[in-house]
């Protein structure tokens, strides 16, 4: 009887223990192209765009071109 | 769908610091922060490199993980912001960040006196109203929403500093190395830059170098 009391004890604190062990993600799962996060307005939601993420997306990579002189000056 | 990265060309920087003080007029940030600044190896040195540091807007990023407050998020087109509301100023984003990006203006916050994290938005505010006076007062200029890229790369008198979205910059990125023959011999080029139709000049590339 003794033992199975010191038994059953030993196997909870063990179970209480171990479970800390568990291997569980540290990072953020962040899913690409996905939002994740506090309320926010998205860029292109605004009157220059109205909503329209496509429009927005090709201005910025248009902007982005004048990065390169390479085309600028051929 | 947009993947909005910074990136730094060494070959180029010329450690004028322009990106600096860009950034610093166009946010208005405090004394004492510094969203970016350049880093300078061998400094004197023959052969010395300079490098603009600020967020990296990591894919991953470690600030988001040890964060205890949860404050920061991540917008559909890759841009790490945080909410200053939530932050309580613990630091902890600070030893976590590998850039040493997130700033401390010395002010009130739950610990200690460092005050709310600030930290580059790429231009891109923060959540706020889009262009209102709180989120400038908080975050900066929200750029983005404006259909532009963050100041410090657009004023960047040697282009050395790239901003947009990853494809985009990568691509003009290597064009660049292509023209210039050179750069695309550090170790990881063909895999983070090369593509099948550009095998044959980088296997020139490489065999020029090999034959200096």
């Amino acid at each position: 009887m003794n033992a199975r009391i010191k038994f059953a004890v030993v196997a909870a604190l063990l179970a209480i223990g171990l479970s800390a062990c568990g291997e569980r993600p540290q990072v953020v799962q962040y899913k690409q192209g996905t939002y994740s996060g506090k309320p926010d307005t998205p860029p292109w939601d605004n009157a220059r765009f109205g909503g329209n993420k496509q429009a927005w997306v090709d201005a910025v990579n248009n902007r982005a071109q004048s990065q390169n002189e390479y085309k600028s000056v051929n | 769908m947009a993947r909005m990265k910074f990136l730094c060309d060494a070959e180029r920087c010329i450690e004028c610091n322009g990106c600096v003080t860009a950034c610093k007029n166009e946010n208005e940030t405090p004394w004492g922060v510094n969203r970016r600044r350049v880093v300078t190896i061998n400094d004197g040195v023959p052969g010395e490199r300079s490098v603009s540091v600020a967020c990296m807007h990591c894919s991953d990023a470690p600030c988001m993980a040890v964060c205890p407050t949860d404050c920061f998020y991540k917008t559909e087109e890759g841009v790490v912001l945080h909410d200053k509301d939530m932050c309580i100023g613990c630091g902890y984003c600070f030893f976590a960040c590998p850039f040493g990006a997130p700033q401390f203006p010395n002010g009130p916050s739950a610990f200690a006196a460092r005050g709310k994290m600030d930290k580059c938005t790429f231009c891109a505010g923060g959540p706020e109203e889009n262009g209102s006076k709180a989120e400038f007062e908080k975050y900066g200029r929200n750029r983005l929403a404006e259909g532009k890229l963050p100041l410090c790369a657009e004023m960047c008198s040697t282009k050395a500093l790239l901003a947009g979205d990853a494809p985009v910059i990568s691509d003009i990125y290597r064009d660049r190395v292509m023209h210039r023959g050179k750069g695309g011999e550090a170790w990881g080029w063909a895999t983070a830059y090369g593509r099948p139709e550009n095998a044959n000049e980088g296997a020139k590339e490489q065999k020029r170098e090999g034959a200096k």
